[in-house]
């Protein structure tokens, strides 16, 4: 009976959550986290039930209310979303724990209560649009996590958090705006939200100015939304000035559910034979996307700081995605669906540790982290892993998903592509590498000595989910295979087999 | 030439309006330094949204979608009505989150006129 | 013949597991070193278990998981690659107990870091030896690189930070071009094993071929051929052991071998020499050996001169490998023992003097020979070894190189070999001649170095005259197996 229900319920329990947090919140404060906490666990336990269900009987149809597509709301989950749930549930438990210690000393404490509780309605949000199959559905769940987004990045102490955060609304508005406009389009011309309906009644008119014009809406509305160079600006701010485990999550889930959302519109909605071969967006999208690894990278080279180093340096990871995507190539959209993944774990750990060192030192800036390694031994290592991962050296899942982006490039006959990949790598190791010969190979500098020599490894409840996703580098990059089996399906099912 | 263009452009002159509008409110947003000029900007461009899907749905002569008794009787499309009370919700949303952010802006900084925020944050 | 064994795997975890028993250790210098000793021997057994089999013509094999579709981890203890890390593990024995000599006296601290990464490495350079596939190889090499880097800026000074960010640079853009060769491989193969003979034969035109086989060429740039040699002589900074194992024989060794492997097992020596891609390689390599024998004359630094004499031995495998005949094989193999084990005698030499006497120029160590006299006579011993001039096992390598260009009938090649020999005689003999016929300017009072540095060194030395003597066991048997699995011919 239950298992009926799971696609509803993976949206419903945070909403209720939130609902039982706020109110609990006035109660007693300190009741706020373990109900957040159970909230995101039990969620990820669906999640997990519900992809092993996809994987055994295939896609999952759900109707809200009963009512048939196309007229009613409808909730599909196929592989591709049922992978995409679960890799954002499973860094949304990690990011709860990790908040636990970490925003207490990053806002204020009476806000604790509001904090958790826009927390769940950003889960919420985001689980809503890794679920639906309807096209408005998807709009509205885009705006209830993009708000609670809004809300966590403005809660931070420092005052240019509320600057940032604005700044966010509003590309984050406009975004919002282009993808209703996108939708209206579509719907006058055929009439139907259901995106599988969609897909169904759109070949025919692929020649049409406006089915192209609502493509193009879409693209520039993600584009913003997942910060596609250069459509970045609002990013970097907004990751620099959040508490840490906003920046965390703004980073692995809500980053990342903008690409799902992405996929989703490219390859579900429009097919590849009108991505490809209608109009030659993908040409565009993998320029675009070259030119965001690259100046993401040389952004990241000059940045003192180092959560805006993580910053420019995911603007430059989620170009490797589009990438991967904009090839095409069903082995390339295979690594760059596994980028998503593989982006969540890497940046996901090293955005903790960023706050790890603000937590333990306060030191934000990468110069004043000389010699850090000795006092914070495990968290320096977990950043070796997680740099290591990112430049993409074996056997960390970076190299992973850069070796599939790579050959799928390879067998295209892109080699512009897999130049630039390979270059990228380079770039990425010279920033990276700079933090690290800075925390092993120096003594602290005169100013910071103090700061640094006291310096601790944070409490458990923020070591152990770094060294969670330190060790998810390694693993997920030796039994590769685990995520395949799940996108593998599904890449085939869009691009035929390989 | 022009003969040619213009039935199009009456036909559909709804549509032209709603673009003129969105670009009403995207110049707005751009050119206004001031922070709730901005806002006032985003909602221009939201409501000229509101516009056009509203208007799409539109039939001349129509009547609103009640089941009478007559089977010939012309009706709107109501869904794009009820789409868009969804989106008011959101955009309604989206500017109380705006305005507060811009009184805690005012209450941190003193000031919401973006060039006066810039010159305080490069001095400080 | 393949024969299912874990056995490599086995050698290859052995100094990973110590490597993680250093880092629980770390604040107990008796036990962590006594685990580094212990896991030397522990690996040196492991591999020399294997040689009976390998001697009988059976190979060791262990597939691991798939790691990508149609990619597993595997490991292959062939004749070939026994050779290196055979010679690795033996001399990671000696260099153990001269690292706690050298330590002790010198760069105290940090010395968990220090003894972490250099087990690391060790795995890692068994790695490279032991892979049956290219991804595995590059796997393993990037670990190489990754876990050296630390060694070299072990004592952390602005010049040591320098090196060390030179390091980098060279070796993982090197490690970039590695990729694109691996993937390119992959792409036209479908798979990346290696095999007698090659892989990629009518797999593609001869100008793509070409420049496969120049990206493989960068990406092994641990090879140090010119000009991706500047790397190594300012990685000189490290500590003089990580010196003398890993800057003389692991890491750049990993780099040869690789190219021989790739030459081999990937291209085929019908393929390379078919396009001529022999003659390009042996260009460097004659190129890279005159040019670095050159730079050597003139380096006061002794440990310069040493890393730049590497590099010019470096190429004679290269030369050996490119030349493509029976004998150039020989050549090129057996110089991979045979050079580590002289060198590691020269660097373990030159170690002793810096500990003893903090000097590191040539032109201080007028004398040096009387105050230390085992030491210089065992630096003798080597440097006769690397001039290739009896009784020292050197001279078995320059005989079939010789041999090798005959056979191939590239003269030109055995011109630059004796060139290079008296350029070897030109600078080492100064050195030798300094330390013993020359009066020091002040009498400093100077002994031999601990019985740590001493015994090592003495053993190093001794063996490479006994190499001379017997070659046979086990790296010429080793070699010949090679030779004969390379060129397909039946084993005598």
């Amino acid at each position: 009976m239950i298992a009926d229900h799971l696609p509803v319920l993976v949206v419903v329990l945070p909403l209720v959550g939130a609902f039982v947090t706020l109110l609990a919140g006035w109660a007693d404060r300190r009741l706020c986290f373990p109900i957040a906490m159970a909230t995101t666990v039990i969620q990820f336990c669906i999640s997990l039930l519900i992809l092993s269900q996809v994987m055994q009987t295939g896609p999952l149809h759900y109707n809200l209310g009963n009512w048939l597509p196309p007229w009613g709301i409808e909730y599909v989950i196929d592989q591709l979303n049922g992978f995409v749930l679960v890799v954002i549930l499973f860094l949304c438990v990690l990011t709860c724990l990790y908040s636990h210690r970490s925003t207490p000393s990053e806002i204020d404490e009476k806000k604790i209560p509001a904090f958790y509780t826009v927390l769940l309605l950003l889960v919420t949000g985001v689980c809503g649009i890794a679920v639906t199959g309807d096209l408005f559905n998807l709009y509205v769940f885009l705006e209830i996590s993009s708000l609670a987004a809004y809300a966590l990045v403005a809660l931070g102490r420092e005052k240019r958090s509320l600057v940032s955060s604005f700044t966010y609304l509003v590309m984050g508005s406009v975004s919002a705006c282009f993808i209703l406009l996108g939708i209206g389009h579509l719907y006058i011309v055929t009439g139907t939200l259901n995106m599988a309906d969609l897909a169904r009644v759109l070949p025919p008119l692929y020649g049409s100015t406006v089915i192209q014009t609502a493509f193009i809406f879409f693209i520039i509305g993600l584009s913003i939304k997942t910060a596609l160079f250069p459509l970045h600006l609002w990013l970097p701010d907004a990751y620099r000035y959040s508490p840490s485990a906003v920046t965390v999550l703004l980073s692995t889930v809500v980053s990342k559910i903008g690409v799902y959302a992405l996929i989703r519109i490219l390859f579900t909605v429009f097919t590849p034979a009108f991505i490809i071969f209608e109009i030659p967006v993908m040409e565009v999208f993998c320029w675009m996307a070259a030119a965001a690894i690259i100046g993401g990278s040389v952004l990241a080279i000059s940045q003192t700081d180092l959560k805006r180093m993580l910053a420019y340096s995911s603007v430059s990871q989620m170009g490797y995605i589009l990438l991967g995507i904009g090839i095409a190539d069903s082995l390339a959209v295979t690594g760059g669906i596994l980028h998503i993944l593989n982006h969540a774990v890497m940046k996901g750990c090293l955005f903790m540790i960023a706050g790890s060192f603000i937590y333990s030192s306060g030191i934000r800036s990468i110069e004043d982290l000389r010699g850090i390694a000795r006092t914070m031994p495990l968290t320096a290592a977990a950043f070796v892993i997680a740099a290591a991962s990112m430049i993409g050296i074996p056997p960390t899942v970076g190299f992973m998903s850069k070796w599939f982006i790579a050959l799928g490039a390879l067998e295209s006959g892109q080699w512009i592509f897999v130049l630039v990949i390979l270059a990228s790598s380079l770039l990425t190791a010279v920033y990276f590498w700079k933090v690290i010969e800075y925390m092993y190979f120096r003594e602290p500098g005169t100013v910071c000595a103090g700061t640094v020599s006291t310096a601790r490894d944070p409490p458990a409840g923020m070591l152990v989910p770094t060294l969670v996703l330190a060790a998810a580098c390694i693993l997920f990059g030796i039994f590769v295979s685990i995520p395949l089996e799940v996108i593998e399906p599904f890449v085939t099912g869009i691009l035929g087999g390989t | 030439m022009i003969e040619m263009l213009l039935p199009g452009l009456f036909l559909r002159y709804n549509y032209y309006m709603a673009v003129i509008i969105m670009l009403i409110g995207l110049y707005a947003m751009i050119a206004k330094g001031n922070l709730i000029k901005k806002i006032i900007g985003l909602n221009i461009f939201q409501t000229a949204i509101f516009l056009f899907y509203i208007s799409s749905s539109d039939i001349i002569g129509g009547t609103a979608p009640i089941l009478t008794s007559d089977p010939a009787s012309v009706y709107v499309n109501p869904l794009p009505h009820v789409l868009i009370l969804t989106a008011i919700v959101v955009a309604v949303s989206t500017t109380a989150v705006g305005l507060a952010l811009v009184i805690r802006i005012y209450e941190a900084y003193g000031t919401i006129e973006e060039d006066e925020l810039i010159a305080m944050e490069a001095k400080e | 013949m393949d024969q299912p064994s874990l056995v490599p795997v086995l050698a290859i975890c052995i100094p990973a597991v110590a490597a993680a028993l250093i880092l629980i250790f770390r604040n107990h210098p008796t036990i962590r070193e006594g685990w580094t000793i212990l896991a030397s021997f522990a690996t040196l057994a492991c591999v020399l278990s294997m040689l009976p089999l390998v001697f009988s013509g059976t190979e060791p094999y262990a597939a691991l998981f798939p790691i990508l579709p149609g990619l597993s981890i595997s490991f292959r203890a062939d004749a070939f690659a026994l050779i290196f890390a055979l010679t690795s593990s033996s001399l990671w024995v000696m260099n153990s107990f001269y690292s706690i000599g050298y330590l002790q006296a010198h760069h105290g601290k940090n010395l968990a870091r220090y003894f972490f990464c250099f087990s690391v490495a060790i795995s890692a350079a068994l790695g490279v030896a032991f892979s049956a596939d290219l991804l595995t190889m590059f796997i393993c090499y990037e670990i190489l690189t990754l876990s050296t880097y630390p060694l070299v800026v072990h004592s952390e000074t602005e010049e040591a930070r320098m090196a060390g960010r030179k390091y980098l640079a060279y070796l993982l853009t090197a490690g970039i071009f590695f990729l694109l060769a691996v993937l390119i491989t992959y792409y036209l193969t479908g798979g990346t094993a290696f095999a007698p003979g090659g892989i990629l034969t009518g797999h593609g035109s001869a100008l793509l071929m070409t420049i496969l086989f120049i990206t493989f060429l960068i990406g092994f740039a641990k090879a140090a051929w010119i000009p991706l040699h500047a790397w190594l002589p300012s990685a000189m900074v490290a500590p003089t052991p990580v010196s003398a194992l890993l800057h003389a024989v692991a890491v750049v060794k990993a780099g040869v071998f690789g190219i021989a492997r790739i030459v081999f097992y990937v291209f085929g020596i019908d393929m390379v020499s078919a396009l001529g891609l022999g003659l390009l390689l042996a260009s460097i390599a004659s190129f890279t050996i005159i040019v670095a024998s050159m730079m050597a004359l003139s380096q006061d630094n002794l440990k310069k001169r040493l890393a730049y004499s590497t590099i010019s031995q470096l190429s004679y495998i290269l030369l050996g490998v490119a030349l493509l005949t029976p004998s150039g094989i020989i050549a090129a193999l057996i110089h991979i023992p045979f050079h580590a084990f002289m060198k590691i005698t020269l660097f373990f030499a030159a170690g002793a003097i810096i500990v003893m006497t903090g000097i590191e120029n040539i032109s201080e160590m007028k004398g040096i020979g009387r105050r230390m006299p085992i030491t210089m006579l065992m630096f003798a011993i080597g440097a006769i070894g690397v001039c290739g001039l009896p009784p020292v096992c050197g001279i078995i390598t320059k005989w079939y190189l010789a041999l090798g260009a005959i056979e191939a009938g590239q003269l030109v090649f055995l011109a630059v070999i004796l060139s290079s020999s008296i350029l070897n005689v030109l600078y080492f003999f100064p050195i030798i001649s300094t330390a013993f016929f020359e009066k020091p300017d002040v009498d400093t009072g100077v002994h031999e170095a601990p019985l740590f540095m001493l015994i090592p060194l003495t053993i190093t030395g001794i063996c490479s005259v006994l190499l001379f003597l017997f070659p046979d066991w086990p790296f010429l048997t080793l070699v010949t197996i090679a030779e004969s699995v390379i060129t397909g011919s039946v084993l005598p």
